[in-house]
């Protein structure tokens, strides 16, 4: 066991170094000069070549790749040409913000994905099941950014029923202060008691996550009903079957059972997608998270925070695939850790 | 064919919207009302009407007419990235898998390192460094996509590879590249096929979301996640502006992946690909 963890950890150091590497390469073939946009448009020569040593990009490619590993280590991950500020540290401040609204879409796409692939399987071939499985497909095939637009043009501009945009009602901080401990606005409410707070900041988030469910939720439903709908077929859930527990049972405890190894594998997985995604769409929620500060990044060419960011998603992506492995094998003892 | 219909109706919708998708891209010039770049300010931001279906954008342009051209540049790229990652993949998975030993572990650990993060990610730090054009934007999804077709393939290759007919071959002579030309690269493709059927409506939702973050086609291109972006400054009260395009993204990249699942279940019905 000890062994099986040792060589998928060192697997994952290799992949998290190659990418750092070849985000690297790209970065350094860019047109466009970061030692320039960091001292601004109006600088001189002088001042350009300054920044230029200042931020050592008057070092050869290698040096410099071999720097910022030692770096990622001892938590200097560069500095960002944008904000002129650390990029770890701008990471660690807009990651929560993100990581909140992920897990509260991860948590919508469980709620609805396995009761819908559940009642598919039940019924399969029904008009049901058919609508279903349309509606998985629909999530799956969702352009995310539109899908962000239309609700917000649809509920909170036309219907008023939810907030446009932002974390919270910028009016509660006189009355009710928001104390940042977490950077997650809804947990850090939740912890400090401030229940006005904790309303706002729940409202604010319901749009974003389901439009960031959307996905999750879809690709769940499919999952569920072909995990399911394969394992009624055998002896164990037949013999169940035949020993006369109700239907409700046979689906919902025995056969899900087995659904539950595949549910946690793309559930990982999907978490690191959703993060993706969620640069489409924090920046049309004017959410302060991984998402709007990449896609600034990206808008202003800022390479450091660039490598950074998709530093760190890998980073996240190879923990989620390592974690994957290791919980499946403790939840199915038939998998051999080789 | 009726039979097939009555088996799986979500299939077949998949595949007529799909062959409709199709259809509009080629014959455009004869179904758009107007040239797509064609620009009125006088007649600028004007609801849908009879004379414009979806109404006009904020320089006057047709959007109806602008969503029909739209079929050539998105799925255009779909096409081109698909291609040239199958040109790419499907040869060195082949050669992996059919010789092994150390190149199939080279290639084998470079795909690990693609595969191990979203290709969005991947697609969106290349398309980032790149000037912005379709043509960088082609180029940053076909190199996040290969990895996927290469990985297929060695998988299918390496199984045939051992296969008694093959060993037959090799102990008449027969020379390597007719072997694996002949025998191996044929047995192989079939995952492939069903792979690239759904992964067409994927890269459409790729390309348009690196073309929405303004990293893909550039004004005056007729492309709908750019028509996406360009709305969502007036999108409050000109809603036809964002909801059109938009919808064009969803229908085409909802009928190739039903038509790419209906596909899977035909060819290859235990498999379930998540990317």
């Amino acid at each position: 066991m000890i062994r099986y963890v040792g060589r998928r950890v060192a697997l994952a150091l290799v992949v998290v170094a190659g990418v750092v590497i070849l985000t690297f390469v790209i970065a350094d073939v860019v047109p466009g000069d970061p030692a320039a946009s960091w001292a601004g448009p109006h600088a001189s020569a002088a001042q350009i070549a300054r920044a230029r040593q200042y931020l050592g990009l008057d070092q050869p490619l290698a040096v410099r790749i071999g720097e910022y590993f030692g770096g990622i280590v001892t938590g200097n991950w560069g500095i960002s040409i944008h904000t002129h500020r650390p990029v770890l540290s701008d990471i660690a401040t807009v990651a929560p913000a993100t990581i909140e609204l992920v897990i509260a879409a991860l948590i919508i796409g469980v709620l609805v994905g396995i009761p819908l692939g559940l009642a598919a399987a039940r019924w399969p071939g029904s008009l049901g099941d058919h609508a279903i499985r349309a509606g998985s497909v629909l999530g799956v095939s969702m352009p995310v950014f539109w899908l962000a637009l239309i609700l917000q043009l649809v509920f909170a501009q036309r219907l008023r029923l939810l907030p446009v945009a932002g974390q919270y009602d910028p009016n509660l901080v006189f009355s009710h202060p928001l104390v940042t401990r977490t950077q997650m606005p809804v947990l850090d409410s939740l912890i400090s008691g401030n229940w006005a707070m904790l309303g706002s900041t729940l409202e604010h988030l319901i749009l974003p996550a389901l439009v960031v469910a959307a996905y999750p939720a879809g690709v769940i439903a499919r999952m569920v009903r072909a995990q399911v709908l394969d394992t009624v077929g055998e002896a164990h859930v037949q013999m169940v079957r035949s020993l006369g527990f109700p239907e409700r049972a046979v689906f919902g405890t025995f056969a899900m059972k087995l659904a539950w190894n595949p549910v946690a594998t793309v559930l990982a997985l999907v978490f690191a997608y959703s993060l993706v995604n969620t640069f489409l769409v924090e920046s049309i929620f004017d959410w302060p998270g991984l998402g709007s500060y990449a896609a600034a990044a990206v808008s202003t060419l800022d390479t450091p925070a660039i490598v950074g960011v998709t530093l760190f998603v890998a980073i996240i992506y190879v923990a989620c695939n390592l974690l994957v492995d290791l919980v499946q094998a403790a939840l199915d003892p038939r998998i051999r850790l080789r | 064919m009726t039979a097939l219909v009555k088996k799986s109706p979500l299939i077949t919708a998949g595949g007529v919207i799909a062959l409709l998708v199709v259809l509009v891209a080629l014959a455009a010039p004869l179904l758009a009302p107007y040239p797509p770049d064609a620009i009125h300010p006088e007649m600028a931001l004007q609801p849908p009407s009879l004379h414009h279906l979806f109404g006009t954008d904020q320089v006057g342009r047709d959007v109806f007419s602008r969503v029909i051209y739209g079929a050539r540049v998105s799925p255009l790229v779909a096409l081109l990235v698909l291609l040239f990652a199958c040109a790419a993949g499907i040869p060195l998975g082949v050669l992996a898998g059919y010789f092994g030993g150390a190149g199939d572990e080279v290639i084998m650990r470079v795909t690990d390192i693609f595969l191990a993060f979203p290709s969005l990610l991947l697609a969106l730090a290349f398309a980032a460094v790149l000037p912005p054009s379709l043509t960088s934007l082609t180029i940053a999804i076909t190199i996040t996509w290969w990895p996927w077709y290469a990985r297929l393939v060695r998988g299918q290759a390496a199984s045939v590879a051992g296969r008694p007919y093959v060993e037959a071959c090799r102990a008449l002579g027969i020379p390597s590249w007719r072997i694996l030309l002949r025998h191996v690269l044929p047995n192989s493709v079939t995952p492939v096929i069903v792979q690239v059927s759904l992964d067409f409506g994927g890269v459409i939702l790729t390309a348009s979301a690196l073309s929405f973050l303004g990293l893909g086609a550039q004004d005056p291109t007729p492309d709908w996640g750019l028509m996406v972006a360009e709305g969502e400054n007036y999108f409050t009260t000109q809603w036809w502006l964002v909801t059109f395009p938009g919808l064009a993204i969803l229908v085409t990249a909802l009928a190739f992946t039903l038509l790419g699942d209906g596909l899977r279940d035909v060819l290859d019905p235990r498999r379930v690909v998540l990317r």
